[in-house]
Parts: C-alpha cells; sequence; structure tokens
C-alpha cells in the first residue's frame, strides 16, 4: 500500500517553494527481474496535483520515465504562510496518496 | 502432480496479467490534463511531441533546463525547468533517447510559477527536452546530459 509521502513548503520571496517527496517504486514496466528473468510489471504514478487552500495549482501527468520515490518542487506566488497545501497523486494502479502541508 | 502444479502457475501468471490490463484500461486519461496517456506512451519524440501538440516548438532563450553535465546515475538525474516567459501554463519533460520520451508534464494555474523540479531516469546519453507553452504557443529548449550508468533496464 501505499507508503506516506513528504511536504514542504516555505515563503521564499514572494513565492511559497514546495517540495514533494512522494515514495513509490516508479516501475516502468520494461525492466527485467534480475533473479527470475520476468518483466516487473509497470507501476508508477500517473497523476500529481496540487492545490492551495483547495484552490488547484498544478495537474501533471508522469511515465514510468521519473525516478523512484519522485521529488517535485514547485513555487506558488501569491501564497501566504498560513495556507495549506495538499498534493495527491494516484498510480496505474488505481492507488492513491495524499498529503498536506502548512506554508511555514 | 507436476503438471498440475504447472497448469496452476500458468494460470496464476495469466491471471494477473489480465488484472493488469484491467488495471491499464480503467485508467482513462484526464481531460484536464495538456498531455494525453497516449503521448507518454510515445515510443519517439516527434509522437511525444505531437501528442502533447507541440509539434514545431519554437527555440527558445528564455527557459532554462537545469541539470547535470555528466550524470553518474541515469536512475536519477535532477532536472530543473525554470521558464521566463509570461504566462507559462505548461511545462513537459522530454528524455529524448528514453523507450518512452515523454518523461512528465504539469499544467500550472493560480498564481505557479514557470517552475519546475524533478528527478527522471535515462535510459543513455541524450538530449533533455523542456517543452513550454505560454499563451498558446509552445517553446522548447534542450540540454545534453551524458549517462555513464543507464537507467532503464538492469
Amino acid at each position: 500500500m501505499a507508503e506516506p509521502m513528504r511536504i514542504r513548503a516555505t515563503m521564499a520571496g514572494d513565492a511559497a517553494d514546495v517540495k514533494v517527496l512522494m515514495n513509490h517504486p516508479m516501475e516502468t514496466g520494461l525492466r527485467k527481474d534480475a533473479k527470475t528473468g520476468q518483466l516487473v510489471p509497470a507501476h508508477y504514478i500517473t497523476e500529481v496535483t496540487a492545490a492551495v487552500n483547495g484552490t488547484p495549482v498544478l495537474k501533471g501527468g508522469m511515465s514510468g520515465g521519473v525516478s523512484k520515490n519522485p521529488y517535485l518542487g514547485f513555487k506558488v506566488k501569491g501564497a501566504k504562510a498560513g495556507d495549506k497545501i495538499t498534493v495527491n497523486w494516484v498510480d496505474n494502479t488505481g492507488d492513491k496518496n495524499s498529503a498536506d502541508t502548512t506554508v511555514a | 502432480m507436476n503438471a498440475l502444479r504447472r497448469n496452476v502457475l500458468k494460470g496464476a501468471t495469466g491471471a494477473g496479467a489480465v488484472a493488469v490490463a484491467v488495471a491499464a484500461g480503467l485508467l482513462k486519461p484526464t481531460q484536464v490534463l495538456a498531455a494525453p496517456r497516449s503521448a507518454f506512451e510515445a515510443k519517439n519524440v516527434a509522437d511525444a511531441l505531437s501528442g502533447l501538440g507541440a509539434a514545431g516548438a519554437a527555440e527558445s532563450k528564455d527557459i532554462t533546463i537545469k541539470a547535470p553535465d555528466i550524470a553518474e546515475n541515469g536512475a536519477v538525474v535532477p532536472v530543473e525547468v525554470t521558464s521566463a516567459i509570461a504566462g507559462t501554463s505548461s511545462i513537459a519533460i522530454l528524455a529524448e533517447k528514453n523507450a518512452t520520451p515523454l518523461v512528465a508534464d504539469f499544467d500550472l494555474m493560480g498564481g505557479t510559477q514557470g517552475f519546475i523540479s524533478t528527478r527522471i531516469k535515462m535510459g543513455q546519453t541524450a538530449l533533455v527536452r523542456a517543452v513550454v507553452t505560454a499563451g498558446g504557443k509552445n517553446y522548447t529548449a534542450t540540454k545534453e546530459v551524458k549517462v555513464t550508468i543507464g537507467g532503464c533496464g538492469g
């Protein structure tokens, strides 16, 4: 099941600097298991969304080409200290996870 | 006894494959995303770009790609894309020689600046391409990253 993710948001000038670390194997479906020689089934995050106080600020798609335990950094102008930032992801098996933090 | 065991095993893997296929089929591309899932499955850069609707994007010096010149480990290549183009509404990242070049695509809205930082896998030395959409137009920039150990395959 989905492991917890780490999220941090700090003010940098007039923008909130958001950093998210998601726990996910990000299997492309092209890699072979070293022991069995079988292909490891694809298992990667397909969709990421972020919102500030419930207003969407980022919607993203990913392929298996993003590294294992994906890192995502972005900056939101106009966000203030104390605003709530929520990040969600969905993977290709339908698994999902969500995390939130307040801007410090 | 052994034959039965073999059949059971076969049956099990067969069912597993079907489950994966069903899960994949159920995941319809979301309307709101700029890039349809088909763009992510494209096997070459031209198809990925046309899937993004960004074929013939203009080269731009206002896009900065921050990535290492030489990546020792292709499984984790830090990439930062900064777009100084006003009204940047989406940023896509492609690794040109990967099996599926389109790595990620982000729609930015509600005050999010033209900046994305992430880490990608690269199978081999290739150009990293960023595609930025701003005001309905597409812009692009590239940076070569030399990979000494591949990140795809074993």
